[in-house]
């Protein structure tokens, strides 16, 4: 993709701005899987108490990249740091959502929610009551018994959002949590999420494949291109988000941003 | 099931089964088949009997000690083959051979190794046992969801938590399976063992009443082992069906 996509009322970067202050910077991070070559050179920033998506074809490993943000997964070379730290595997600092739960289908809501706080060995009643604040926080409130078969698939985002909440990460890693979550569903999550980024003030690093999804919740947006995955364009859609969420999926300029995304996208679509 | 418009309860099929087994003993055209109720007399008589008190407590002994072993060691077999490769490919063809090989033909080999007492049954037992509960627990730990292991790996859990807390709970309900299977061929190989071997136990008594075609107490000790595996066969599948809301919706 060539950065001569247009340019409408968004700033468009052709590199990451060095950042002041950086939650997690990405260095120069290549991923080959036996051949196949996944990501090749990202360096990014990711702004603290942003929202940063990584938006992309599927393919274009940001799914891998949000993995060895995480922790989760080496790269064959390159570096992240988080708060200035080597990243050498998952750490307290960072909490992941995942695109399927994962939840523990035996525990009920609260264990699940609580769970993070229990593997760092922290009391029960201690670790109860943080976990319930966050279930509320999530509107669950009232379900801290049930398990994970009695919700529904957004019901069971919201415990995997309350569970990376509960443990007071400064990054939060979420791998396309909505895309197991009904349209209805999705669009009321989204506007939580926006609320929760507003309340919780953390950093977000969100992958996502939704343009739409993509424009309506980041502060800031990566372009990957297609494998090997590459940082193709990075948009900063300027949305007032002190708008009604109605409006804001009015707003022209949400629109233009949706299209400007969607004409550079678009070729990559078979 | 229903018959003639009426709801017939789920033993009726057993009753059925009783009441030919009594026509056709008192018939008696083969006197292998005595009247069901007069092997129900010989069982009362004979569980009160010194000698078959002895025999059953020899016999859950072996029992016993065999199944622990193969539940331990089959899980925590089953366990490295389901996450490690390597282990996966040292083992797959032997458990993979014993869990269909015909192994009464080895009792006598390991009459040799372990001699004529007990050691033999409950090696036995071991043998007849763990290669399905390897089995069961290797295809359960292979099907714990990537993220639930990757959940725990991100929120800090230490391998020991991992697998206590997470991979063997997802397991579960295949390691219950592979467990509940095993009871049954172990039942099988506390029998065979004994009465292969070492004649000793139950094995003894089926030897002794059927040499002397004593029919009613050959049957009464035959209902009680068959009745014997079948309820601890039924108590495991009770465990299985409480865990399996959640198999259902990993």
């Amino acid at each position: 993709m060539t950065n001569s996509a247009a340019v409408i009322h968004s700033n468009v970067h052709p590199m990451p701005q060095a950042a002041s202050d950086a939650a997690v910077e990405v260095r120069g991070i290549c991923k080959k899987y036996n051949d196949v070559e996944a990501l090749r050179m990202i360096d990014l920033d990711f702004p603290r108490g942003k929202l940063t998506t990584l938006l992309g074809p599927s393919g274009c490993g940001k799914t891998t990249l949000l993995k060895i943000i995480a922790g989760l997964i080496e790269p064959t070379s390159g570096e992240v740091r988080v708060n200035g730290r080597p990243v050498t595997g998952p750490g307290p600092e960072r909490a992941f959502v995942f695109q399927d739960f994962a939840l523990m289908p035996w525990a009920t809501v609260m264990r699940n929610v609580a769970f993070g706080l229990e593997l760092r060995g922290m009391g029960k009643a201690e670790r109860q009551s943080i976990a319930r604040k966050y279930i509320a926080e999530v509107g669950l409130a009232g379900f801290e018994d049930k398990y994970p078969h009695e919700l529904s698939g957004g019901m069971r985002q919201r415990v995997g959002l309350a569970r990376a909440f509960a443990v007071n990460a400064d990054v939060l890693l979420l791998d396309e949590p909505f895309s197991a979550v009904d349209e209805q569903n999705r669009r009321k999550f989204q506007e939580d999420l926006l609320r929760l980024v507003e309340k919780e003030r953390k950093t977000f690093i969100f992958v996502t494949h939704s343009i739409e999804e993509a424009v309506y919740v980041s502060d800031r947006i990566v372009l990957l291109s297609r494998r090997p995955g590459r940082v193709s364009q990075i948009i900063e859609p300027k949305i007032d988000r002190t708008a009604s969420p109605d409006a804001i999926r009015r707003d022209q300029g949400y629109l233009d941003t949706v299209e400007e995304i969607w004409q550079g996208l678009k070729h990559y679509v078979d | 099931m229903t018959l003639f418009g009426y709801r017939v309860p789920m033993m009726a099929s057993l009753l059925v089964w009783c009441a030919i087994w009594e026509l056709v003993g008192h018939a008696g055209f083969l006197f292998l088949i005595p009247p069901l109720s007069s092997v129900l007399v010989a069982g009362v008589a004979m569980v009160q009997t010194g000698t078959w008190q002895s025999a059953a407590l020899i016999t859950l002994h072996s029992f016993v000690i065999g199944m622990a072993l193969a539940i331990v060691v089959g899980v925590v077999l089953g366990v490295l083959m389901g996450r490690f490769k390597a282990v996966d490919e040292l083992f797959s063809i032997w458990v993979n051979i014993f869990v269909s090989a015909p192994l009464s033909a080895l009792v006598p080999v390991l009459m040799i190794l372990f001699g004529m007492g007990e050691t033999t049954v409950i090696v036995t037992v071991f043998l007849f046992a763990v290669w399905i509960i390897v089995l069961d627990t290797r295809a359960g730990i292979q099907h714990v969801p990537k993220s639930l292991i990757e959940m725990g790996r991100s929120y800090g859990a230490s391998t020991f938590a991992l697998y206590g807390k997470i991979v063997l709970l997802a397991a579960l309900p295949e390691i219950l399976a592979g467990i509940r299977l095993g009871l049954v061929r172990g039942v099988k190989g506390v029998v065979i063992g004994q009465l292969l071997v070492s004649i000793i136990g139950y094995g003894e008594l089926f030897e002794l009443y059927s040499r002397s075609f004593d029919m009613e107490n050959f049957w009464a000790l035959t209902i009680i082992l068959f009745a014997a595996a079948m309820l601890m066969s039924a108590a495991v599948e009770h465990i299985e069906k409480k865990v399996e809301y959640y198999a259902g919706v990993r």
